[in-house]
């Protein structure tokens, strides 16, 4: 199955500052460690909100809004693309993200309706 | 938990049994070692909790017996001065903590290269390297394949036998064995992955998890052996072909072949992978080999917004490729399709006729469905009729059946209609 991580740093996702070097280092250890075993497909990270925008629908109306998003904790930061055998896999692997902060959101993808 | 443990052993089971084999020398009895220790945390884990290193834990229960184990050996053989050395290899080969990534590398690359030993028969490849490599159960495996547990079970211990039994060294050989060897390690992927793609029996046409399984090998290899054209190559056509996989079975599981298929279901991530893949191969030099060059005919069809955008002669030159460097009766026929896609139905009518009575082909369902499609073209409806009839009882994969019964009636009406 394939599975969307949805990183959600908390107030890391919006830090002005890049992360150190040291957390770097760990991070790309990590992500490498996970496309040595076939797991990710696809990654990227995303910029502050303060350059995103938003459009709201209402019926025929749709209204344009500006970053920076309040919600700080239900931003995303980043995210994956996995293949994996289970729900349980992708837990397993995220367990070990070298992270000390946020929230991160697993969700299953929809493929191979009428398989 | 249960859960939990089972994708923690999907997950660390190769680089354990690989880390094992290296320190006792043949995959059988690190496979068991590996077992024993799955089996360990089975009994223990639910009490005590996940340790927070699994993978560390297992070895280090594992690394134990493996080091009693050795120990045992030297002593039966008589080598005492053996003893000392041979066990602080051991100590030091699976300590997580010393062994270098790039170590762990090579172990699984020598795993890959041993489950795939030319010694083994096909079948027995398969099962050994979706048991080993895959951390499949045997369950799991014989349910992919829909042959009983028992002939699975069986096969993998003979395998472990026949490997032991020809001395076959946990090693990744060079020059011309690495070649042959890896052809061979390339050959079980690429049979998995068709197994999943176009199954050859039971009710489902395809069975997506066993091109996910292959698909995940050919992912490891590619980062276990990045200069290799060819691994870049079967990794470019199990991903092109899996792009296609969602579209390839219509709303009641009924096969849609690929002219007919709905290109917008085709997944473009998948596409994407393949053609970078493809380039990658490319880009390493030499001339393309036997899957390079089929997936280039994939890419082909994948760069085509529409089936009449396919630039059929460009495919026809790429069968040509293929049939020079890897001949074969099923390349021959996969020749002759795109020669009546390029240059018309009645050019290749002419080359499947020559295949008729090529003995391998005397069972083979899609000579006569290609035949039939070619017959059908050149209006000739009551040949085509008959060899889309033969194609039906041909094949033991029975949506795939329906589908050849259903283009039978559609001659038969077609005729009534002309």
């Amino acid at each position: 199955m394939r599975v969307l991580i949805m990183a959600k740093e908390g107030n890391q996702t919006e830090a002005a500052a890049p992360p150190t070097a040291d957390a770097m280092a760990e991070y790309q250890k990590f992500d490498q460690e996970l496309v040595k075993a076939g797991v990710v497909l696809e990654s990227g990270r995303l910029h502050p909100s303060s350059q995103g925008k938003r459009v709201r629908f209402d019926g025929k109306k749709r209204t344009v809004i500006d970053g920076p998003f309040a919600e700080t904790k239900e931003l995303v930061a980043g995210y994956w693309l996995w293949q994996v055998r289970s729900i349980d896999e992708a837990l397993e692997w995220l367990k070990r993200a070298p992270y000390d902060g946020g929230t991160f959101e697993i969700r299953e993808v929809v493929e191979f309706e009428g398989v | 938990m249960h859960r939990a443990i089972e994708a923690i052993w999907r997950i660390e089971s190769a680089r354990l049994i690989a880390g094992l084999a290296r320190v006792v020398g043949d995959i059988g009895t690190a496979e068991e070692l590996a077992q024993d220790a799955l089996v360990a945390a089975l009994e223990q884990w639910p009490a005590e909790g996940v340790p927070e290193r699994p993978g560390a834990w297992l070895m280090g229960t594992a690394k134990h017996r493996a080091i009693d184990l050795v120990r045992r050996r030297k002593t039966l053989e008589r080598k005492h001065e053996e003893i000392g050395r041979d066990i602080e290899r051991a100590q030091e080969g699976l300590d997580l903590d010393t062994v270098t990534d790039e170590e762990v590398g090579d172990d699984l690359l020598r795993l890959i290269f041993t489950a795939c030993h030319p010694v083994l028969s096909r079948d027995a490849r398969v099962a050994l390297t979706l048991r080993v490599l895959g951390g499949l159960t045997t369950e799991e495996i014989a349910r992919a394949f829909l042959i009983p547990v028992s002939t699975i079970a069986q096969r993998i211990v003979r395998a472990k036998r026949t490997l032991a039994e020809a001395h076959v060294g946990f090693d990744v050989p060079g020059g011309a064995e690495r070649v042959a060897r890896l052809s061979s390690v390339l050959e079980v992927i690429y049979l998995i992955f068709n197994e999943g793609y176009s199954a050859t029996a039971g009710k489902d046409w395809v069975r997506p998890a066993l091109c996910e399984e292959a698909l995940r090998l050919g992912r490891i290899l590619v980062q276990l052996t990045p200069t290799e054209p060819e691994v870049q190559g079967v990794v470019a056509l199990m991903e092109i072909q899996a792009s296609r996989l969602g579209a390839r079975v219509g709303p009641s599981g009924e096969p849609v072949l690929l002219l007919d298929q709905d290109r917008a279901r085709w997944d473009r991530l998948l596409i994407r992978r393949g053609l970078a893949a493809l380039e990658r191969a490319e880009r390493l030099g030499g001339s393309l080999g036997p899957y390079a060059l089929q997936a280039a005919i994939a890419a082909c069809h994948a760069r085509a917004t529409t089936a009449g955008e396919t630039d059929w002669p460009r495919i026809v030159a790429l069968y040509d490729a293929v049939a020079q460097l890897a001949p074969s009766p099923v390349v021959e026929l996969n020749r002759a399709v795109a020669v009546g896609m390029a240059f018309g139905p009645a050019a290749g009518l002419d080359l499947v006729d020559a295949l008729v009575d090529e003995l391998s082909f005397k069972s083979y369902h899609l000579l006569p469905a290609v035949r039939g499609d070619l017959l059908r073209k050149l209006g000739r409806l009551e040949e085509a009729r008959a060899e889309f009839e033969r194609a039906a009882s041909l094949t033991e994969n029975m949506p795939e059946r329906d589908l050849l019964k259903t283009r039978a009636a559609e001659c038969t009406a077609d005729r009534i209609a002309g």
